[in-house]
C-alpha cells in the first residue's frame, strides 16, 4: 500500500512539475494570434525569432556574461571552500562563513539594490564602473560565488584528507599537492560547479535589472518586459529551444555519470573477488 | 591587504597594527591569499554594498542628489540622521501591511512546499535504488530550465484565455472563463511551483542517507508504520526540513518576478514594494529603507540558516 | 629505562639511528605526548603500543612531520628533523587508509615520490620495476587503485613507500584495514620484507599480536608516555608495571606485603596466601607491592600440591570455557574475584574441571613477577 501511495504521489508530482513545460514547448507551434488557443502547427514562430535582433543579442549578452560569471564563481567559490575547510581559524571566520551562505537566501531585489548603489557611488567618486556588462558579471559572480563554494565545499569534505598528507610525504610541496593531488580529485566537483553557476547567471533576472544599462540587456530582461505585455509566442519559443538544450545536456550528463559509476562498481567487485580468491603474496 | 582594507573602513589602527604587522612578518602568502581573495571580493560585492544602502536609507532624496550623511559646519561635525522613510514604514499602514502579507505568503509557501515535498522526497529516497538517479534528474530538470519562463508557463495556463480555461469551456463545464490569474492563488502557485524543488533537493538528500536499520529496530520494538515514520524518520531529517524551510522561507519573504507576473492588487510582497520605489518612482533612498527593512525581516531565519550551514559545513551532524 | 640493544646493530651511530629526545606535544594545555625519549637502531621495528588516545598516532605523525612539536628533538641519522615540512624529511609513512590517489594507476602511484625528487625517467621505470616485483604486483601495474582488493592496495603503498629508500619508515596501523584471516598472513610478509629491505621502521597499533609478531621492540603508551620499552617477550615476561601486566594478554593481580628479602628469593604474603619468588628485590619489608602470574603459568589439581605452604591458592570453579588447543577456567576466591586460568592441552586426553568444583592453582617460583608500580 505504502508503494502505491508513493507511485501516484510521485507521479502527481512530476506531473505538475512538467505540466507548464510542456505546454510552453507545444504552444511554441501553434498556428494562431491567440496563444493558447490551438489553430494548428507551425513553425513561424521559430523563423520569427532567427530575425529578432533583441532577441539574438540579448542571448549572446547573457551567454557571454555566463560564461565570465561561471568561470569567476568557480574560482572564487574554490578559494573560498578552501579557506573554511582548510583553516579552522583565521581573523573574522564567523563574518566569512556569514558571508559566503548569505547570497544562497538573500532576495535578489536586495543583493542587486546595495550593488547597484555600490557601484552608483564608486562612480560618482572614481568615473567607473559603468553600468553594464561588469557590473552585472560582478552581481551575478557575488552570487554565483557562494553556489560554487557549496558545492566544492561539500566535496572537500568527504575528500580523504591523508591524500594530500601522503603526497606530501612523497615530497609535493603545498602548490604540487594543490595541482597534483586535489585539483584532479575536485574536478568533478568543479565541473558541477561551473555548471551551476552558468545556468544561475544565465536566468538571473531581478539583479540583473538593477545592474544593466543602456545596451547591455540580457535575454531574461528581454523576456521579462514582454511577459509583462502580455502571453507572447517568441516566449514560448525561446522556452523550447532552452528546455531543450538543458534537457539534452541533464540527460547526457546524467547518462555518463550513472556509466562511470557503474563502471568502478563492476570494477572493484571483479578486485575483490579477485583477492578472495588468489590470497596475500607469498614471500 | 587587510589593513588597507581597515584603513578604508576608517578604523582606530594602533592595536590592530602591531597585530596585522606580527601576521605581515610570518609570511605565509599561501594561506593569506586563499582567506584574502574571496574575502576581500565578499566585503567588497556585500557588507559594503549593504552598508551604502543603511546609509542612503538614512538620508533624503532632494530631486537626482543624496543628502550627505555628515557635514562640517564651522569646523564641527553635523551627523544628520533622516529617520522619515522609517518612520513612514513604520506607520504607513500600506506598507505594514505588506510586511506582514509577505510574510504571511513566505509562510504559506514554505509549508505547503513541505507538504508537498516531503512525501515526495521520502517516496523517491525509498524507491529502487536503481530508478533513485533517474527521479532525481527528473526533479533536477525543471530546476536547471530558467525560472522566468515557467513561471510564464503559468500565465498560459491560468489565464483567462488560457488553456485551463480553454479546456474547461471545450468540455461545456463553464460558460465564462473563471477568474484565476492576479490572483493571490495563481501567486502561491507559481510560488510553489518555483521553489519545490529547493524543498525537495536537500530533503532528498538527508532522508536518502538515513540508515534504514533504524526503522527495522523500531518496527522490531513494535512501532507501526506510522510511529516509525512520525518518532524516527521525521527527527533524524530535522536537518533536511531546515535547510528546505529556509532555502524556501527567506527568498520568498522578497520575491519579485513572481507576483508582478501572477500576482494582483491583492497581493502586496515587499518585493515588488522595492522595485516599484527604485524604478517606478525613482526614490533611491526610499528603496534602501525598504531594503533595509527587508533584511530586519528575514533577520532571525537567516541566523538559523547560517547556524545551520556553519554546522553541516564542519561536517559535524547535529 | 633500560633499553637492550638490537642483535644486529654495529656503531654508535646505527645504535641511535633514531633519536627521539623529550618530545612534547601539547593541545591547548593537554600533553598529547608527554616527554617521549628514546634512541632506535638502524633496521630495527620498532611498534609503538597503546589504545586509541594513548598518544601514539601523535608521535607517529610528529616523526613523518604533520604536527610540529611543542618541545623537543627528532635526530635521524645525526640530522635535527623536527621543523622540517613532510616534503623535505627523508621519511615516508603508510596510511591506514593506505592513501592511494585514486585518479593514477599503481604505476604511477609507485613513481610519484620519485619525480618528485626529480629522478631522471629511465631510472623511474626501474625502480618501480623492481618495488612491483618485490610486492609481486607486476602485472597490475596499468590498473587504477579502486580495480585492486584490499591486500592488494596494501602492497601498492609499501612499495609506493620503499620506493624512495626512505632512512625511516612509518606505518599506522599497517593490519587495521584487513580482515582477520589476511591478517595473519600478511603480518609474516610484512615483517620479511621490511626485513630484507633493511629499513628502520617505527609502527604504530593498538593490537598486541601485531606488536609482538611484527616488532623488535615494543614501546607501551599510555597518556602520552612510555610505560615500558623492551623487546615482546620481555614486555611480556617482565612488565615493569601494572599498566603493563595487565595491558598486555591477560594477567591475575595480587597485592601484598614484602615478608623476607634474601638475594635468590623473597617472599610476598596476601590475602590468598604467600607468594615465594625466585629473585630478591630491592625493596624495604613491610612494604606494598603486587604480584603478578599469567593464566598461562599457573596448574591447576583436584587435589593440593606437596609444597603448599606457598604459590598454592584453594578456590572454586565458576566458569569453564574449551577452546580446542586450551582451556579457560575462572576460579573463585574466598573473598569474592577470580582467578584466570589457562591449561594448554598437551595431550589429546584431557580432563576438564567442573563448574563447583574445588581446586587448587598453583604455581613455580620462577613464573611470578614482582610489581612495584
Amino acid at each position: 500500500m505504502d508503494s502505491r501511495i508513493g507511485k501516484t504521489w510521485l507521479a502527481l508530482g512530476y506531473l505538475f512539475l512538467y505540466l507548464p513545460i510542456v505546454t510552453l514547448i507545444v504552444f511554441s507551434f501553434n498556428d494562431s494570434k491567440m496563444v493558447t488557443l490551438w489553430g494548428g502547427f507551425t513553425f513561424k514562430w521559430y523563423g520569427l525569432i532567427a530575425n529578432d535582433t533583441e532577441v539574438i543579442d540579448g542571448f549572446k549578452l547573457s551567454i557571454k556574461i555566463a560564461l565570465l560569471s561561471a568561470t569567476g564563481s568557480v574560482v572564487l567559490g574554490m578559494l573560498a571552500a578552501f579557506a573554511m575547510v582548510k583553516y579552522k581559524t583565521f581573523f573574522g571566520r564567523t563574518a566569512f562563513i556569514a558571508h559566503i551562505n548569505a547570497p544562497l537566501v538573500v532576495p535578489e531585489v536586495i543583493t542587486g539594490l546595495s550593488l547597484l548603489l555600490f557601484f552608483v557611488m564608486c562612480e560618482r567618486a572614481f568615473g567607473l564602473p559603468e553600468r553594464g556588462l561588469f557590473t552585472i558579471w560582478a552581481g551575478h559572480t557575488s552570487v554565483g560565488m557562494a553556489y560554487a563554494a557549496v558545492v566544492i565545499q561539500s566535496r572537500l569534505l568527504e575528500m580523504d584528507k591523508s591524500l594530500e598528507e601522503a603526497a606530501m610525504d612523497l615530497g609535493c610541496r603545498p602548490f604540487q599537492v594543490f595541482v597534483l593531488v586535489t585539483l584532479p580529485l575536485i574536478a568533478q566537483s568543479l565541473a558541477s560547479a561551473w555548471l551551476l553557476t552558468f545556468t544561475i547567471s544565465l536566468d538571473d533576472v531581478v539583479s540583473t535589472a538593477f545592474l544593466s544599462g543602456p545596451g547591455s540587456t540580457t535575454l531574461p530582461i528581454i523576456i521579462l518586459s514582454r511577459a509583462r505585455l502580455g502571453l507572447n509566442p517568441t516566449i514560448n519559443v525561446v522556452a523550447t529551444i532552452t528546455v531543450a538544450l538543458v534537457s539534452v545536456g541533464v540527460l547526457a550528463g546524467s547518462l555518463w555519470m550513472n556509466r562511470q559509476e557503474r563502471k568502478r562498481a563492476a570494477d572493484q567487485a571483479a578486485a575483490y573477488r579477485e583477492g578472495m580468491s588468489t590470497g596475500p603474496l607469498v614471500a | 591587504m587587510e589593513s588597507a582594507k581597515m584603513q578604508a573602513k576608517g578604523h582606530a589602527t594602533s592595536p590592530l597594527a602591531s597585530f596585522l604587522q606580527r601576521i605581515a612578518a610570518r609570511g605565509n602568502w599561501g594561506r593569506r591569499s586563499v582567506i584574502g581573495v574571496p574575502y576581500v571580493f565578499l566585503v567588497l560585492l556585500f557588507t559594503i554594498p549593504f552598508l551604502v544602502v543603511l546609509r542612503l536609507s538614512l538620508t533624503e532624496m532632494d530631486g537626482v542628489h543624496i543628502m550627505d550623511l555628515t557635514s562640517y559646519v564651522d569646523g564641527a561635525v553635523n551627523i544628520r540622521i533622516k529617520l522619515s522613510n522609517y518612520i513612514f514604514l513604520t506607520s504607513d499602514a500600506l506598507y505594514v501591511d505588506t510586511y506582514i502579507s509577505s510574510i504571511k505568503f513566505a509562510l504559506l509557501n514554505t509549508v505547503i512546499c513541505l507538504a508537498i515535498g516531503y512525501p515526495f522526497a521520502y517516496f523517491m529516497a525509498r524507491s529502487q535504488a536503481s530508478i533513485r538517479p533517474a527521479l532525481l534528474m527528473l526533479v533536477s530538470l525543471p530546476f536547471w530550465t530558467s525560472y522566468l519562463l515557467r513561471v510564464y508557463a503559468w500565465k498560459g495556463l491560468l489565464d483567462d484565455n488560457g488553456v485551463f480555461n480553454n479546456v474547461l469551456m471545450a468540455m461545456h463545464l463553464i460558460d465564462t472563463p473563471i477568474k484565476m490569474m492576479h490572483t493571490g492563488f495563481s501567486m502561491m502557485l507559481g510560488m510553489v511551483y518555483t521553489y519545490l524543488p529547493f524543498m525537495i533537493l536537500p530533503l532528498y538528500a538527508n532522508l536518502v542517507k538515513m540508515d534504514l536499520r533504524l526503522l527495522e529496530a523500531a518496527k522490531d520494538l513494535g512501532a507501526t508504520p506510522f510511529q516509525t515514520f512520525w518518532l524516527i524518520t521525521v527527527p533524524l531529517s530535522k536537518n533536511g526540513i531546515i535547510a528546505g524551510a529556509m532555502l524556501v522561507f527567506i527568498p520568498s519573504v522578497g520575491e519579485y518576478v513572481i507576483p508582478e507576473l501572477l500576482g494582483g492588487p491583492s497581493t502586496l510582497m515587499i518585493g515588488r514594494v522595492l522595485w516599484d520605489e527604485f524604478f517606478s518612482n525613482n526614490d533611491w533612498s526610499m528603496a534602501s529603507a525598504v531594503a533595509v527593512s527587508m533584511v530586519v525581516l528575514i533577520l532571525i531565519p537567516l541566523v538559523v540558516f547560517n547556524k545551520y550551514q556553519a554546522q553541516a559545513g564542519s561536517g559535524r551532524s547535529v | 629505562m633500560v633499553i637492550t640493544p638490537s642483535p644486529v646493530a654495529a656503531s654508535d651511530a646505527d645504535l641511535n639511528f633514531l633519536r627521539i629526545d623529550k618530545l612534547v606535544k601539547l593541545f591547548d594545555d593537554v600533553a598529547a605526548v608527554d616527554e617521549v625519549s628514546v634512541d632506535i637502531a638502524k633496521g630495527e621495528i620498532f611498534a609503538l603500543l597503546g589504545s586509541s588516545g594513548c598518544g601514539k598516532s601523535t608521535l607517529l605523525r610528529m616523526l613523518a612531520g604533520f604536527e610540529t612539536p611543542t618541545t623537543g628533538k627528532i635526530k635521524l641519522d645525526g640530522v635535527d628533523i623536527a621543523t622540517l615540512p613532510p616534503y623535505e624529511r627523508p621519511i615516508n609513512m603508510m596510511f591506514q587508509s593506505y592513501a592511494l590517489f585514486p585518479h593514477l594507476s599503481v604505476w604511477e602511484n609507485v613513481a610519484f615520490g620519485l619525480k618528485r625528487e626529480g629522478m631522471p625517467a629511465d631510472q623511474i621505470g626501474d625502480r618501480v620495476e623492481a618495488m612491483l616485483s618485490t610486492v609481486q604486483l607486476k602485472p597490475y601495474a596499468k590498473r587504477k587503485p579502486h580495480q585492486l582488493s584490499g591486500g592488494q592496495q596494501q602492497r601498492v603503498a609499501l612499495a609506493r613507500c620503499l620506493a624512495k629508500s626512505p632512512k625511516l619508515l612509518l606505518l599506522d596501523e599497517p593490519l587495521g584495514a584487513l580482515d582477520r584471516k589476511l591478517r595473519e598472513q600478511t603480518q609474516f610478509e610484512l615483517h620479511n620484507i621490511i626485513k630484507k629491505v633493511g629499513v628502520t621502521c617505527v609502527l604504530v597499533t593498538h593490537d598486541q599480536e601485531e606488536a609482538m609478531t611484527m616488532a623488535d621492540r615494543i614501546a607501551v603508551m599510555s597518556a602520552g608516555r612510555f610505560m615500558q620499552v623492551g623487546q615482546p617477550h620481555e614486555i611480556y615476561e617482565t612488565p615493569s608495571c601494572k599498566f603493563v601486566a595487565d595491558f598486555i594478554g591477560n594477567v591475575n593481580l595480587f597485592d601484598a606485603k614484602l615478608v623476607e628479602d634474601e638475594a635468590d628469593h623473597c617472599v610476598l604474603a596476601g590475602e590468598h596466601g604467600s607468594f615465594y619468588i625466585d629473585h630478591g628485590i630491592t625493596g624495604t619489608l613491610g612494604m606494598a607491592a603486587t604480584v603478578a602470574v599469567r593464566p598461562e603459568k599457573i596448574k591447576l589439581s583436584r587435589t593440593p600440591p606437596a609444597d603448599a605452604a606457598h604459590n598454592c591458592i584453594k578456590g572454586v570453579i565458576a566458569d569453564s570455557g574449551y577452546f580446542g588447543s586450551f582451556s579457560l577456567y575462572r576460579m573463585a576466591l574466598p573473598g569474592g574475584r577470580k582467578l584466570q586460568i589457562q591449561i594448554t592441552h598437551e595431550h589429546r586426553h584431557i580432563e576438564m574441571l567442573n563448574d563447583g568444583e574445588d581446586a587448587y592453582a598453583s604455581f613455580t617460583p620462577d613464573s611470578l613477577v614482582v610489581l612495584t608500580s
